[in-house]
């Protein structure tokens, strides 16, 4: 087997064993992405030199008794990194270099894990297929024609085509799932507030959420036991207990209650897909479980509710890239106002000013009211609906992503159409819930993604469901590059 | 026809933490541009806010020196706007559910108390600062100022003159000195008032078109913008015209306002809950005990200098309008019987060194009881009441302590009646006309007499005794 293609867990035990050093690890993830990035262009930074030097300190050290030490990640571009390039696949942040490490990346580099580079992704995670990269568009390792998904493209492709061992991505309304769920890989989904979002470059405030992209369901347990966890720099990361989520890993669902909302396999969603679903829960009813169709009443809103939400935090998270302080500025201007224009104008992409536009619009005075207000009370209401059901079911299954991934340009005319990719991702970031997406089948050769929505702060019981499912099914599979 | 002006002012007030509101950099004044920065303050992409609790604490506290609700439940919220200052393009504020509402503050109005509602105070943090270099084409930004903890105290329309506007701004900064929240220095901005002004015929209950008032920098200024624009709008209504709803700059060297801003370019600051913090429960019990921390406050202590130490309304409230000067008062009274005494000086001599050198009452170089010991001094005759005011005088300068000056200057009081009467036998050789008329009964040439003996003393000479030895040798 070649390095590049082991989980973290193999890698990890080869690790322990000298069987294999960090610096060989590293070098494998490297060549691979030598061969294959021109075709898949998953990255857009690659810090080679970064990633040697420190693969040579992890085996010069020579402790490997951290779960991740050595190990090879990817890190989303809109994640930031002490001293290297992050750009959030934005112009407007073309030159930025953090000056500091985002939370989750300070507790990678604790657990002594190699930061190999930065991925692609929708400019400022605003996107389904990475199509709106300010850079370049990255390809699925199953079908080059084909999107990866998005926004979070970049890391589920890099993680997919074993250019690293493992990725982070982040999740606004889907954007670790649907990817995930494209290529064929694992994307977790933490319930808001497990992770902290300190250097995270805010879409959407309530609703991000950073999370692991990984190869199989352990991988997952171990990456989210690495990156979870209170921090006093974000106010809304919770103050709770982190258990051992690598305790979840057992192959049990015996008496478990699964809930399938109708709402999730109705119109608009692929057939393909509806059946690999309604076979993955006649798999679990074998293995011990209770599946019963349920009803979310208020999922047909949540997508348009969304919209209002995400738009207008963003409307004003993005308000600081106005070329002043860092980043881009436009090189001729008459006047402070033209100077904003300007550097906006050509420093942000057609989606991203989009959603600006909207989301401005949706806090205007006289619209507040009917747009914003109405939207956070539409939230609520999906909201209760999810509690409703989780005061019967332990968990909820569903498609992760209507389709199966779709071909490059296909959408790209038709926001709407583009939006409705994430339709069953997006009322679980409205609740704030966890969710996982792990293949699950294919169509036409192109893989499929289950999504196991799980309660508050219970990613436990959703690793161990996907855990089950993982170990009694034979998905998971590589694609031929 | 008669009008009423209608005045509400909105003050802005830099909390005295240590540390920003939602970062941990220093809020000192000064520094180099841009040191006391990090970046949370200076708005980098993935940064987040974190809000220091000791700036909601203090802005509790004025809450409640102003006699205001407290919130049981608040919030944050994003206002948001370009503009080069301001790191984020939004400042973190409080819009609809701010820390305190309906307090209000009660000021001294031609002898009467008239008290002017407050109708809210809310957190925020401040902006950076812009510099404009003369002749440049570009202006340069420091965001040392970025993230300081700022309470907004937004006045009901109770003020009537610009008089009251002026004492409510004295009034509120001594109770903010008294918490010791705020330092309130205008010149260092740590205290910024804008003011919105409108008449409307006596008698009537609508208000009148408002215009607002910025670039006051000085309570100075904010009294006399006031009183040009509360003229400019009574001639042109008087003339028949109509007030504009602007914001108006008030320009300190010609000493008009001048149009800013109409109402059509207001900025729609979209408003919205930051979803980076989570709502602020302020919980009674946390309420009650800052209200057992709080000081006597400045009405409190006029109240008690008037009934416990017999003090004039005015001295009682000369002297608690500053905390340090009340404090020094205090201090001498604890240490001499006479509080009216010390209330003479305090008000006289030292209030009048301090404006005529403008000093602070904290850079008084000596100590209450050094006071105190010159008090005792003139009580003992060592030397006469004018001899003080030349010690007083000598000791704020240098900060010695009276025995000391008047030992090294030879101030002591001359008191022996051999060497005062032979003064006195020469000074009445030498004003033979001055005898003359005191013996015809002109009573004033007596007291010529007594300041001739003075003069040749040069002060030192115990006027008591003058006076007796005088009379004695001309009956």
């Amino acid at each position: 087997m070649k390095l590049n293609e082991l989980t973290i867990h193999e890698a990890h035990q080869l690790l322990l064993k000298r069987e294999i050093s960090a610096e060989e690890l590293t070098k494998a993830v490297l060549d691979r992405i030598d061969r294959v990035e021109e075709t898949i262009k998953a990255f857009l930074t690659v810090d080679r030199e970064g990633a040697l030097e420190n693969s040579k300190k992890v085996d010069s050290e020579g402790d490997y008794s951290c779960a991740l030490a050595g190990i090879p990640v990817a890190i989303k571009d809109n994640i930031c990194t002490k001293d290297l390039k992050t750009t959030c696949a934005s112009k407007m942040l073309a030159n930025f270099i953090p000056p500091y490490d985002a939370t989750v990346c300070e507790k990678l580099k604790a657990g002594k894990a190699i930061i190999i580079g930065k991925t692609n992704m929708d400019e400022f995670a605003m996107g389904s297929s990475t199509e709106n990269s300010g850079f370049f568009v990255t390809r699925n390792p199953w079908d080059t024609e084909r999107v990866p998904g998005g926004s979070s493209g970049g890391s589920a492709a890099a993680v997919a085509a074993d250019e690293c061992i493992f990725a982070l991505g982040s999740d606004t309304g889907g954007s670790i799932r649907q990817p995930a769920s494209h290529c064929g890989v694992v994307g977790l989904k933490p319930t808001y507030g497990r992770v902290s979002r300190y250097g995270l470059v805010a879409y959407a405030s309530s609703l991000d959420q950073i999370g692991p992209i990984t190869k199989d369901v352990t991988d997952c347990a171990i990456v989210l036991n690495a990156i979870a966890g209170w921090d006093e720099k974000d106010s809304t990361c919770a103050n709770l207990p982190v258990p051992d989520f690598t305790e979840s890993l057992v192959a049990d669902v015996r008496g478990m209650k699964i809930g399938l909302p109708r709402e999730y396999l109705g119109e608009g969603i692929d057939p393909d897909v509806r059946e690999a679903i309604i076979s993955a829960a006649r798999t679990f009813e074998k293995l011990g479980a209770v599946c019963e169709e349920i009803s979310l009443p208020h999922t047909e809103y949540a997508l348009a509710a969304f919209y209002i939400i995400a738009t207008a935090e963003a409307s004003s998270n993005l308000a600081r890239y106005d070329g002043i302080r860092y980043g881009v500025r436009a090189r001729d201007y008459d006047d402070l106002l033209d100077l904003y224009k300007k550097t906006r104008s050509e420093g942000f992409g057609d989606e991203v000013k989009r959603r600006i536009m909207l989301g401005t619009y949706a806090l205007s005075s006289g619209y507040y009211e009917a747009y914003y207000l109405k939207a956070q009370k539409v939230r609520t209401l999906v909201k209760r609906d999810f509690d409703q059901a989780f005061e019967k079911y332990d968990i909820i299954i569903a498609p992760t992503a209507p389709t199966p991934a779709f071909k490059i340009g296909e959408k790209t005319d038709d926001p709407l159409k583009m939006y409705m990719s994430d339709v069953c991702t997006i009322p679980v970031n409205m609740a704030g819930l966890p969710a996982i997406s792990i293949p699950c089948g294919f169509s036409n050769g192109m893989p499929v993604g289950l999504q196991i929505i799980g309660k508050p702060f219970d990613e436990a019981t959703i690793l161990r469901a996907a855990y089950t499912f993982e170990q009694a099914t034979d998905y998971r599979k590589k694609p031929a590059l | 026809m008669e009008f009423e002006t209608v005045i509400g002012l909105e003050v802005h007030v830099e909390l005295l933490t240590k540390s920003k509101v939602f970062c941990g950099c220093t809020t000192e004044f000064g520094g180099e541009v841009n040191t006391h920065c990090c970046p949370v303050c200076l708005g980098m992409p993935g940064v987040l806010p974190v809000l220091n609790k000791k700036a909601v604490e203090y802005a509790i506290k004025a809450a409640l020196a102003l006699n205001c609700e407290i919130a049981e439940f608040s919030k944050f919220d994003r206002k948001n706007y370009f503009y080069p200052d301001l790191p984020k393009a939004y400042q973190i504020s409080q819009y609809d559910l701010p820390i305190g509402r309906k307090g209000y503050i009660e000021i001294e109005v031609n002898g009467k108390t008239k008290r002017i509602g407050i109708n809210r105070i809310h957190l925020e943090e401040d902006a950076g600062k812009l510099i404009h270099e003369e002749g440049k084409s570009y202006s340069l930004v420091d965001l040392n100022r970025s993230g300081v903890p700022l309470i907004e105290i937004v006045s009901e329309p109770d003020i009537r003159t610009p008089e009251e506007a002026w004492l409510y701004l004295n009034k509120l900064k001594t109770i903010l000195q008294y918490i010791e929240v705020s330092d309130c220095k205008m010149e260092e901005g740590s205290l910024r008032c804008d003011t919105n002004i409108s008449l409307r015929p006596k008698g009537s209950d609508k208000f009148g078109t408002k215009v607002e008032l910025k670039n006051l920098g000085s309570f100075r200024a904010v009294r006399r913008s006031l009183e040009y624009e509360e003229k400019r709008q009574r001639e042109i209504l008087e003339q028949g015209g109509v007030i504009m709803q602007e914001t108006r700059r008030w320009d300190e060297v010609r000493g008009i306002t001048i149009p800013l801003r109409s109402k059509e370019e207001a900025h729609d600051y979209r408003y919205f809950p930051d979803p980076d913090l989570v709502p602020v429960v302020i919980d009674r019990e946390w309420v009650e005990k800052l209200k057992s921390e709080l000081p006597e406050l400045p009405d409190a202590r006029k109240k008690r200098y008037m009934e416990e130490y017999g003090l004039p309304a005015y001295d009682a409230g000369v002297i608690i309008a500053s905390k340090a000067l009340a404090n020094f008062f205090e201090e001498c009274v604890s240490l001499y019987h006479d509080a009216k005494t010390v209330s003479n000086w305090v008000m006289s001599e030292m209030l009048g060194i301090l404006n005529e050198t403008g000093k602070e009452v904290e850079e008084i170089p000596f100590k209450p009881h050094q006071f105190v010991k010159m008090l005792k001094m003139i009580d003992d005759g060592t030397i006469s009441g004018k001899i003080a005011k030349e010690v007083f005088k000598e000791m704020f300068e240098t900060g010695k302590d009276p025995e000391t000056i008047v030992k090294e200057k030879g101030l002591t009081q001359i008191s022996d009646e051999k060497e005062l009467e032979n003064i006195a036998k020469k000074v009445i050789e030498q004003n033979p006309k001055s005898v003359e008329d005191y013996k015809k009964g002109k009573e004033k040439a007596l007291g010529f007499l007594v300041g001739q003996v003075m003069k040749e003393t040069r002060g030192k000479a115990n006027p008591h005794l003058v006076n007796k030895i005088l009379k004695e040798l001309l009956s």
